[in-house]
Order: C-alpha cells, then structure tokens, then sequence
C-alpha cells in the first residue's frame, strides 16, 4: 500500500509528503535512533515520538517509507522542510504507536 | 572503471542538527551512479553511525568514501580522546555518551554495531589522546 492511501485511511495528519507513492510493507516501533537504523527495514513505516531533527537523516538513510509522530506529537517547521528536501515523509497520529501499528497491520 | 571516485566531507563537531549531511550526499551520490538500494543503505547508515560518533566524541573529523571497483570504502578519521577498550565499545548497548546526546535519541550503545553490522570489514586504529580512524568495506 503506497504512503499517500495508508495516511487516508488511517486518517493521518500530513506533515509533509514528497514521496506519496512510497510503499509501506511493515512497521517499525523505536526511539533510539541507532536502534532504528540497526532494526528497521527499507519500507516500514517508523512509528515514534522522537521529534527532533536527526530523525529526517535517519528516515533518509534507512529508507523507511515514512516516519509517523505518534500521540499528536509534532515538528518545528524547520524540520518538515528539511524532510521535503530529503524526500522523507512524515505524518502525525493522535493514537499511541500499538494502535497505530495495528491499524496498519490490518492494511498492508 | 578507472580511477577510483572519492568523496571527502568535513564533519563538524557538536553540531547535531547538520549532522548526517555527509551520509545523505554520500546517499545521492552513489544513487546516481546506479548502486543497489540495500548497498547505499549499508554504506550510508554505517557512515552516519561513524559521523554521529565524530559529532559526539571527536569534535568532528574527516569523512572519506572511496568507490573502487569491488568495494565501497569509507574511512573516518578523528582528532578525538580515542577509544580505551575498543572491544568493550564494540559491544552493544555501551556508551559513553553524555545525557544530552541521548536526549537526542543518541547514545544507545549501537553506534559501532551497526557500523560492523552493515559493512564486510571494518577496522578500529585509535590511540588514547591522539585520535581514532575506523576504515569500512561494503563490498559489492
């Protein structure tokens, strides 16, 4: 399932979305950044609350599809145009990152 | 192929919000050359772990990628305090990184895991005091 459907039918606030057409083909739960470039694959979605902006560098190079800010958290602006240029996609949750992830279980 | 393409970066140091440029040129680059995805993503994550490490300990140093014809190399060499037991470094979850790092999301202990475990070779050359140079192979 491609980014752009998934935060349609999770009903995800868009933060920023270059890359639409990514597809997500799993998930990934974590905070510590070298956690999630040692454990996240290409293509999941990483779910977090971490919001500062190292997290638009590790999205980049681990080729996650998209990373989703879990709990309504959000970013400064200077981060969402630093993931644009990146082409990193980031969406906000109000859920917290279980729920999210079942959702997205259900779809992918 | 010719002569080998070199890329070289300065990695500044304590500087967090920057960090990571070089990783993600490296990224661009080898991209447009035509590298397999899972190839850039090893070399580029590995070289962010060793950039990320400069930031934190090192006050930053010199980041070199090196494509040769079997291999992508990468070299990070600092000016740092050096590593004094590098097989406890190696091991996962040490860190000597101080709290605000890891307020960051740094500071895990996983930095040189990671970098072992997305290259073919890596090597630790460091001297308490004088400095630490980390060479990687991603062969390909």
């Amino acid at each position: 399932m491609t980014v752009k459907s998934l935060a349609e039918k999770l009903n995800l606030e868009t933060v920023c979305c270059p890359c639409p057409e990514k597809e997500v083909s799993g998930v990934y739960i974590g905070d510590l950044l070298s956690w999630v470039m040692g454990r996240a694959k290409a293509g999941d979605a990483w779910l977090t609350i971490m919001s500062n902006v190292n997290i638009v560098a590790v999205a980049a190079l681990a080729d996650t599809a998209a990373v989703i800010l879990t709990e309504g958290v959000t970013v400064d602006e200077n981060i969402t145009a630093t993931a644009l240029a990146k082409g990193v996609n980031i969406f906000t949750s109000r859920n917290p990152a279980y729920e999210t992830a079942v959702d997205i279980s259900k779809l992918i | 192929m010719g002569e080998p393409l070199v890329f070289t970066f300065n990695v500044d140091g304590g500087d967090f919000t920057s960090a990571g440029q070089a990783s993600v040129a490296v990224k661009k680059n080898l991209s447009q050359i035509g590298f397999p995805p899972e190839v850039i993503r090893r070399v580029s994550i590995a070289m962010y772990e060793g950039e990320i490490n400069m930031v934190i300990h090192a006050d930053g140093g010199v980041a070199t990628v090196k494509v040769d014809e079997n291999c992508i190399e990468i070299v990070l060499a600092d000016k740092g305090p050096g590593i004094a037991d590098v097989e406890k470094a190696m091991q996962e979850g040490f860190s000597t990184a101080p709290d605000e790092v890891r307020g960051l999301g740094f500071g895990a202990g996983m930095g040189l895991p990671n970098m072992k475990r997305y290259t073919d070779e890596m090597s630790i050359d460091s001297t308490v005091g004088v400095g630490t140079t980390i060479t990687m192979k991603v062969n390909y």
